[in-house]
């Protein structure tokens, strides 16, 4: 039988080994690790913005090389008027308080696209994503779910293509400019929605409706912190353009 | 082989076949259920196994003559978590996009019974090489089923092995469908149910 002084003193060199070991793996490897996040990022952000799908097998490379040669980041303030000079890479501490990140696809110097960050409390988890505009700010031109720890099958659902291709074409402003932002329904809408609503619904998931709850909440309220902006764009004000 | 005592050979045969965690004592169910859907995870997920049971048994075994008794379930668990975090962060840094679709299912080895339970019942109270062995037998038995869910999960789910078309177009042209069942749990515990039926008949072990 071991003294007590001898188990506390055991557990103490276990504890010590394991969190040498780990820590200098973690900073060994950080630098890895963050080029994987931040590629898969840019990925995202060219998929929403439809540059990009799964299955084209482009290399890491590839995919920055487009991302440099086809995003323009930049910054808008609240009141939706372009921050001159700032990049969404000097505000990431900011954690989009006064200053909101955007990023537009350019085709040969117009823009085509915005594509904003969304991110919000599913029902397990922070669901981390992109949201993609026309230039036309109200048509989504596409939606894409980066992290999450949603149940596989059921909220994880989201990052499916049938589930996110159906926000292409939906319209975040009705017709009188007012923003509604994009609901996912209980079930499918061509059987419960009537038609008139359908351009701002989108089919729900059988199973996950607290993670279609979840997406709700903060797609609606990402959406107002850039309802300013959007609603410029919307007016033909393409601010970019001016700023460029 | 040659080399090795017909004991020693034993050790890792054994949980391949006799005595194997997933089909006879029905350990690490949750995790073969989960990562099954395609064999490229189910490969990773069993390699990571492979790798934290062997060296989790051998760094037990080889300070089993020092930790105290009454911690030593924690000390288990501490060098199984370290081990764990490190597959973890190696995957992230290294397959990327494999790591994402296991997701918490690396994380989860940590409570994979066969692991600790290898570490008590085996790595306590023997040699470091015959639980260097004994680690490898048992990942190598839980591979063998999970490669082997996931062969029938990709095949009739996705018409698909390791990412690629193996059930051609003209079947679909003619009206074929994947099974969707497949896809879901519930065909990876049909799947699980059958192999293990079929295994015990072959090795005619009977539950008592």
């Amino acid at each position: 039988m071991h003294s007590n002084a001898y188990t506390i003193g055991f557990a103490l060199a276990v504890c010590v080994t394991c969190s040498v070991i780990l820590a200098l793996t973690a900073g060994g490897l950080k630098p890895m690790i963050e080029k994987n996040e931040r590629f898969d990022i840019h990925r995202n952000i060219l998929k929403a913005l439809e540059l990009y799908s799964a299955d084209s097998g482009m290399s890491p490379d590839a995919v920055e090389s487009l991302y440099d040669e086809r995003i323009e980041g930049f910054v808008v303030a609240q009141s939706g008027t372009i921050v001159p000079g700032k990049t969404p890479a000097d505000i990431e501490s900011d954690n989009g308080q006064s200053y909101l990140p955007v990023f537009a696809r350019m085709d040969h110097g117009t823009v085509t696209g915005y594509c904003i960050p969304i991110s919000g409390m599913g029902l397990w988890s922070t669901l981390y994503g992109y949201l993609a505009l026309q230039a036309d700010g109200e048509t989504v031109m596409g939606i894409t779910f980066y992290k999450h720890g949603e149940t596989p099958g059921l909220g994880g659902e989201i990052e499916a293509e049938w589930f996110t291709s159906n926000f292409v074409g939906k319209k975040i402003f009705d017709d009188e400019g007012n923003l509604t932002s994009i609901t996912v329904a209980k079930g499918a809408i061509s059987k419960d929605v009537p038609p008139g609503k359908r351009i701002h619904m989108v089919d729900g998931i059988s199973g996950a409706t607290m993670t279609g709850n979840g997406i709700n909440t903060f797609l609606k309220a990402d959406l107002e912190k850039y309802a300013p902006f959007l609603k410029a764009v919307r007016n033909g004000q393409s601010p970019i353009l001016q700023g460029a | 082989m040659a080399m090795m005592s017909k004991k020693t050979r034993k050790t890792i045969t054994d949980p391949m076949w006799d005595n194997n965690p997933i089909s006879l004592q029905v350990l690490g169910i949750c995790s073969a259920l989960a990562v099954t859907v395609k064999m490229d995870t189910a490969f990773v997920m069993s390699l990571a196994v492979i790798f934290v049971l062997t060296l989790s048994n051998t760094i037990v075994s080889l300070i089993r003559n020092f930790i105290p008794s009454k911690i030593r379930i924690l000390v288990m668990l501490s060098v199984i978590a370290t081990l764990v975090i490190l597959t973890d962060q190696i995957l992230k840094a290294v397959v990327f996009d494999i790591s994402k679709q296991l997701s918490v299912f690396v994380g989860l080895i940590i409570t994979n019974c066969i692991i600790l339970g290898r570490a008590e019942a085996f790595a306590m109270g023997n040699p470091p090489r015959k639980a260097f062995l004994d680690g490898l037998g048992n990942g190598l038995g839980y591979a063998w089923i999970l490669m082997a869910v996931a062969f029938f999960r990709e095949l009739f789910g996705a018409g698909k092995i390791f990412g690629f078309q193996i059930i051609p177009e003209a079947f679909y042209s003619m009206g074929y469908e994947n099974n969707g069942i497949m896809v879901l749990a519930p065909g990876a515990f049909l799947l699980l149910g059958i192999i293990i039926w079929v295994q015990r008949a072959i090795s005619g072990k009977v539950e008592e």
